[in-house]
This record gives C-alpha cells, structure tokens and sequence, in this order.
C-alpha cells in the first residue's frame, strides 16, 4: 500500500457538502485540504451538449457505475435481500459536484417544527399516537440555530423565490407556513409555465396558499457573496439528470469550484475510492483508497470529513465499524408521487421547463393542518413542477377510459393526449421506524470485493394514508384546474424500486443531543472520534417532505463554522 | 467474425409542424443500413412486432418510418444490450416485483428469447394473427422491452438511430433540444407553441457521441 504525505483535511466526496466544507476550510482556515472523489472531472463547458434524453435521463450516464456497485433492499427482515440491479426510485450520482450537477434545484427550508420533531408532535397529540415502531427523533439543533445558515446557502446559490415570513411578518404570496426569515430570496421567483399557473389559480381558488417553489435554478443573472457570477435560467427543459448548459442552475461546479480552483492549499484527487477511514486510539488517522489505475493507497490526515451521500456514509462507517452499534438506524426515503395524472383540454407546451420551475401549497405539509382526527402524522407539499416533459420517458400515458397499451387504438390516444396531460406531485414526509435501517449484506459484494450496503425498507400505514389523503386533496385541485379526465395516484403499496421517487434518502449516520442512538453530534462530529466528521443527509434522524439539499448546505455552513472558530483551536467535542 | 448483416427499409419523410389529426406524410427515403446485432431476417421480425405496437395508420407515420429497428439494434450491439448498465454478481433469484427485474439475462439475451416467442412465421402472419401472438405474450419480459424501446426508437435524438427526419418529434410536436425559452415560458398559455425541431448535432453543429458507440 502507498502511503501518502498527510494533508491537513481529507474530505471523502466532492458533492455540495465535500466542496462546501472544503471552501471554508481552504479559504477561512486556512487548511490544506485534499477532496477524494471516486467519480471523474467535471466542468460547466461538459454540459454543452448533453441534452440528449436517452443517454442522460434514461442510460444515466451522470450517476455512480451501478455495474460495479448498488445496494440490495428487501421489506423486512423476514425475507432475503435482493440487489437493485438497475437504478430506480432513487439515482446516486458520482463525479465532481455529485448529484448536485444533476439535481432539480428546488430548495425548501424545512419547517421549524421538523427539527423537534418528537417533542412537538407529543406536545400536540400526545405520544400515544406515534406509531408502534417508531424511531421519530429531535435532531438537536433549532431551525433559529440553523436560520443563518439557511440564508447563506439561498445566497451561495442565488435561490430564486419570494418570501412568506419575513421576520415574522406574513406575506401573501409566498409560502406563509414557512419559519421566519431574516432575508428575502436573493432573486426573485422564476416565470410560470401554463401548467404551473393553471396550478396556482386552483389552489387560491380554493382558499388554499400556493408560492413559486424555491429555486436554485437561478431566475436571473446572479453573482454570490464570493464574487462568482451566473446567468439566468433559459426553460430549456434539462435540468434533473443534466448538468446545465449555461450554468443557471447551481452546481457544486460552478458556485464552489471556481473559489477552490485557484487555491493552491485545495486539491481535488478524481477516480479515489475510499474504501476505510483508520481510526487508533480514538482518533481517525487518515483514509485508505483505491485510485483510478486499481492501486491502493493511504491517505493520513488530520481531520476525516465524510461527505459521500448518505447511503456511503453509512456503508462507510460500517466497513471501517465505526458506527457505535448506531449507523444505518432512521433510513428514511420520502413520499414522492404522481398524486394525480391530469388530463386537459388545452395543449399545455410542457417541454418548456426548468427542474423547480412550478408552484407549492403549504396547507397540507407538516403539522399546518390538524391531525386530531386524521389516520396519520404529518404531511408534504403538494405541488407541481414544469421541468420540462421529454417524449422518451412520457409517451404513452392515456386516460383510463383508453384501454390498450399498445397498438392502433392507444397510439391515437396517446398522441392526442401527448401535450394535454400534466402532474400533480406531492412530496411528503416519510416517518422514521426501527424496523427500517441499513447495514451490511451478507451475500452481495462490490467491484473490490466489499459487501454491499443492505437496505430493509417498506411503507407503513402512516405513510399510505398520507398518501390516499393527498391524492384526494390532488384530485380536488385538478377538477379546479379543469381537468377533463384525472387518473388518481393507485396507493403506496410496498415500497417500490423501480419507480423513481426521488434521491432524498436520509439517516444511517444520524445526528442528535445525546450519544444514545446516534452516530453524530449537532455539529455531524462522531461522538467517540471528535476528528471525524460525517457530513450530508445521513444526519438527518428522519425525511422532512422538503427536498434536503439546501438543509444539507445549512448544516455543512453551521459545522464548517464550528470547526473553523472552534475545534482547530481545541480539537475535542464540539457539543 | 460473423458477415455483417445489411438491412434496406424506408425511413423519413416529413409530415407538418404540429398537432394536426392528419399529417401529411411525404416520400420517405430508401436506405441501406449496417445492422450490429441482428441478422436481417431477425431485424425484419422485430421491425414487424415493433410496427404493431407502434402502427403506421391513419393518425400517423409509426415505427417503420422512424426507422426503430436501426434504434433498437444499435442499443442491443452497444453497452446496453451487454448488460453494463446493470448489476450482474449472482445469486440471481426471484423477488417480489418491486425490485424490478432480476433475471440474469441482459437485453440481447431476452430479445433471442423474443425472438423465438414471436417465431420466425411472425411476418408471414396477417396483422390481426400478429396481434394475437403478442397478446400472448404481453407480460413477458421481452414484451416490456419491445414496448419501451419502440417508444423510445419512435422519439430519440436521431443520432441513435431512430426518430428518422424527427418525424416522431414532428408527430408530437415536440421541438428537441433548444437554448431556452426564455420569452416563450409564460406567453403561451394555453395555446399550442410548436418551434421547428432540431436534433442535438444540428443545435450543436458537430457529432456528438452516443452511449452505444462506446465500450
């Protein structure tokens, strides 16, 4: 094994949280910090020509090589585990800037309510009504602690949207449920696509409180606190699975690297597969990895970051059995569902779009509305987002008055229906429960021979009737919009693998005020080794129906904080 | 080295720039093509099942005129059809259905299945006989793969090989890749905005790489 000159800071994972941390740590410290990234290069230029349906949004080519590794996942216990042999309901991305070079840019807040999550809903309903196999926990840090970190990452990024309380003071328009903001977006909301507005029409009409969905796929030219500049979104319509042609959505590539990239105490190694993170006498020494021609290495250093999404940083915590009897707890994923297919009498032109380019409604998320005499716990936003419709993937859906799927007959319908047919999606919150964890699979191996992380995950009833809940809420608003045919959402079922939901898993590695149950503390330190840190939605104790990277952000700004002012003066326990 | 198959069919010709019921459909062009996986006669069975899921009829040009068995062929010789887009370490073995396929069989595989299912008197049949051996075989693996790739032969760039002269894209209005719509996104509500399409290398003005031409 080739042992290699220490570095200040290794970060393992040069997605948002890697590159963010990196950026304060190089510039603030400053450290010299090295990022190991398993995927390959990546620069804004590459994007120039990759709107191409088939080979991006469908053979993938942006997300981690699922030939050389993947999870498997069963429902519970009592069965075996399979693997995912191809991607599904989520798409885990590799390469510089991760999945934030093929995100959608929809940046929610979460609701103050969502970081005392057990507290509060037993302050309200008492504890009777959580579930039999909860594991719902608080996560030891405030949405008042995290507020400032909040804003800067809208700022990082040039967050388009329009605020619903600032300050405490309501605002008409946006999202007024939303925890109090001491800013408002740094640009303002994108424009409305036809689906979008016919949407938001509905909703006021029905008393309900629709807002321009938060966007980081930026609605104007922008420049950010660090002097990095952007143009403005075109709607060309690829945006989730592409990287953007003219960078108007942020990027890890074009918001953090043009900082780093001209810091000589920066540098980012490519094709590095951590494999262990060493850690002797209660401190991590350093990581070892397999570089891009299958040589081995040892990387030491003196501070570990973890920041290689969440279902690595569990993985990697377990192969390296640093995971206190704790990693893989509270995985949570997210309801995310085609709450209605909604038939129209006029063309809707949906290849004009842009990944958070739609509108929310708030009235059905979180504790906004009274669950005394609901069958379930919480909720989501129900929403609609114009991200532009391509043919290759969403040809072919038909009312349910048009029987064939195939043939003469279905071919008439479905081209009749082609421009005609538009989503309402609801993302909601998806409840933490001990019978759904990760660890590691006994039978199935990755491309160096170390096991594959084991998902046991399923639906339980608060989950599906959430979900039978919001479709019904979908089909009112559709009939609002005019729709003239509705096929609502068939139901939850078990949890399902090929049908994409989203990429927002959460948990493994989770953070809390206490070392009991935890991996981390409030600032994403391990609790038994204070110079490793574990960055990214594997903090999370549980999902919180908005899309987490912009909380991902947040928490990486409070820690990188925390660390810069803090541990390198005393390098212990920061909680 | 086996000989390399030739496939001759009409692809092409162009219909109006919209939504209309009845597009007009011009001359299609003759071409001869290279085919990288099947042998000609199998490529002319897939072609005729894939023209039943997707007709040529009264609403329009179909799979034949896109030209998806050259799209569906080209896939199965590339990366895909060897199965490098998915996991393949055994145990292989049933699960239940919400773990997707887990068969070991990559796609060129189940197409030789395919194709003994459909039968090689598959063209000799009248389309309503065809019909009926694909009704039978509907919940089949093969069946599935047939479907999706006819969809998306019909509507692909055409530098994968099908979407021949855009005419997909021209049956559904759909304009292909563009710089943006900046001025467009909220001044055509409601009414029916059909740009000319263009493919990715005439956006572009260069080639551009697809996936199934590389290792």
């Amino acid at each position: 094994m080739r042992r290699l000159p220490p570095v200040d800071a290794v970060i393992v994972g040069g997605g948002w949280a890697g590159l963010l941390m990196a950026k304060e740590l190089a510039t603030r410290a400053p450290l010299e910090v090295l990022i190991l990234e398993r995927g390959g290069p990546r620069k804004t230029s590459d994007y120039r020509d990759n709107m191409d349906e088939l080979d991006y949004a469908i053979r993938l080519r942006m997300m981690q090589d699922i030939a050389r590794e993947t999870v498997t996942l069963r429902h519970s216990e009592k069965y075996p585990a399979l693997p995912v042999r191809q991607y599904g309901s989520f798409l885990p991305g590799a390469g510089v800037g991760g999945a934030g070079e093929h995100w959608s840019g929809i940046s929610y807040r979460y609701y103050p309510d969502v970081f005392e999550l057990l507290t509060r809903t037993v302050e309200r309903y008492g504890a009777k009504r959580l579930p039999d196999d909860h594991a719902i926990r608080d996560w030891g840090v405030t949405y008042a602690e995290l507020e400032p970190y909040y804003d800067k990452a809208e700022r990082l990024m040039g967050v388009s949207g329009k605020a619903g309380n600032l300050r405490g003071q309501r605002i008409e328009g946006g999202n007024v449920f939303e925890g109090p903001r001491s800013a408002e977006y740094p640009t303002p909301p994108m424009k409305m696509p036809y689906l979008a507005a016919l949407f938001r029409d509905a909703c006021a009409s029905l008393g309900y409180h629709p807002f321009p969905m938060p966007a980081a796929t930026t609605s104007q030219a922008y420049t950010n606190p660090d002097g990095v500049s952007r143009a403005g979104c075109s709607y060309c319509g690829y945006c989730e699975r592409y990287g953007c042609m003219i960078g108007a959505k942020a990027q890890p590539t074009n918001t953090l690297m043009p900082v780093l990239a001209r810091r000589k105490n920066f540098t980012l190694r490519t094709g590095a597969s951590v494999r262990r993170i060493t850690v002797d006498g209660g401190r991590a020494r350093g990581v070892t990895y397999v570089d891009a021609t299958g040589e081995e290495c040892f990387q030491p250093a003196e501070i570990v970051f973890l920041a290689s999404w969440t279902l690595n940083n569990t993985r990697l915590l377990l192969l390296s059995e640093l995971g206190r009897g704790n990693a893989g707890r509270n995985l949570t994923h997210q309801v995310s569902m085609p709450a209605a297919t909604v038939f129209f009498d006029k063309p809707l032109n949906r290849f004009i779009g842009s990944g958070a380019a739609g509108v929310a409604t708030g009235d059905f998320d979180a504790d906004a509305f009274d669950h005394s005499n609901l069958p379930f716990l919480r909720g989501g936003a129900i929403n609609t987002v114009c991200y532009g419709f391509r043919p290759m993937a969403n040809f072919g859906v038909v009312p349910r008055s048009a029987k064939a799927r195939w043939g003469s007959e279905w071919k008439k319908a479905a081209l009749d229906w082609y421009d005609r047919t538009g989503r309402i999606t609801f993302t909601g919150e998806h409840l933490a429960y001990r019978g759904n964890f990760m660890d590691l699979d006994p039978r199935y191996r990755d491309a160096h021979g170390d096991p594959l992380l084991r998902l046991t995950l399923d639906w339980r009833d608060n989950e599906r009737r959430m979900a039978e809940f919001m479709t019904a809420k979908a089909v009112e608003i559709s009939r609002a919009m005019g729709a003239r045919e509705i096929t609502p959402f068939a139901g939850l079922g078990h949890y399902d693998a090929t049908r994409y939901q989203s990429t927002h898993l959460q948990g493994g590695a989770i953070m809390g005020a206490t070392p009991e149950g935890t991996v981390v503390n409030p600032y994403q330190q391990h609790w038994d080794v204070p110079n490793l840190f574990v960055l990214g939605a594997s903090s999370f104790p549980q999902n919180a129906s908005g899309n987490p990277t912009l909380t991902v952000l947040a928490l990486t700004w409070r820690t990188a904080d925390a660390v810069v002012g803090r541990y390198l003066k005393r390098p212990q326990s920061l909680a | 080295m086996k000989r390399r198959d030739y496939l001759t069919v009409t692809v092409g010709g162009l219909i109006v720039y919209t939504l209309d019921r009845m597009p007009g459909m011009a001359q299609g062009r003759l071409i001869r093509v290279p085919l990288r996986f099947f042998t000609e006669p199998e490529a002319l069975i897939i072609a005729a099942a894939a023209a039943r899921i997707f007709p040529s009829d009264e609403s329009g040009p179909g799979a034949n005129e896109a030209g998806v068995i050259i799209y569906i062929d080209r896939q199965l010789a590339g990366p895909y059809g060897r199965g490098r887009y998915r996991y393949a370490e055994a145990p292989f073995e049933e699960g239940p259905p919400e773990l997707g396929y887990q068969g070991k069989a990559p796609p060129r595989e189940i197409y030789r299945e395919g194709l003994a299912l459909l039968g090689a008197d598959f063209r000799t049949l009248t389309p309503q006989q065809q019909d009926e051996r694909l009704r039978g075989m509907e919940r089949s693996v093969f069946f599935d793969l047939l479907r999706t790739h006819t969809i998306e032969g019909m509507f692909c760039d055409p530098m994968h090989g099908g979407n021949a002269d855009l005419i997909g894209w021209q049956l559904i209005g759909f304009p292909g890749p563009r710089m943006g719509y900046f001025d467009e996104v909220d001044t055509h509500h409601g009414r029916a905005f059909r740009p000319k399409p263009a493919s990715l290398e005439q956006v572009m003005g260069r080639k551009v790489r697809p996936s199934e031409d590389e290792p």
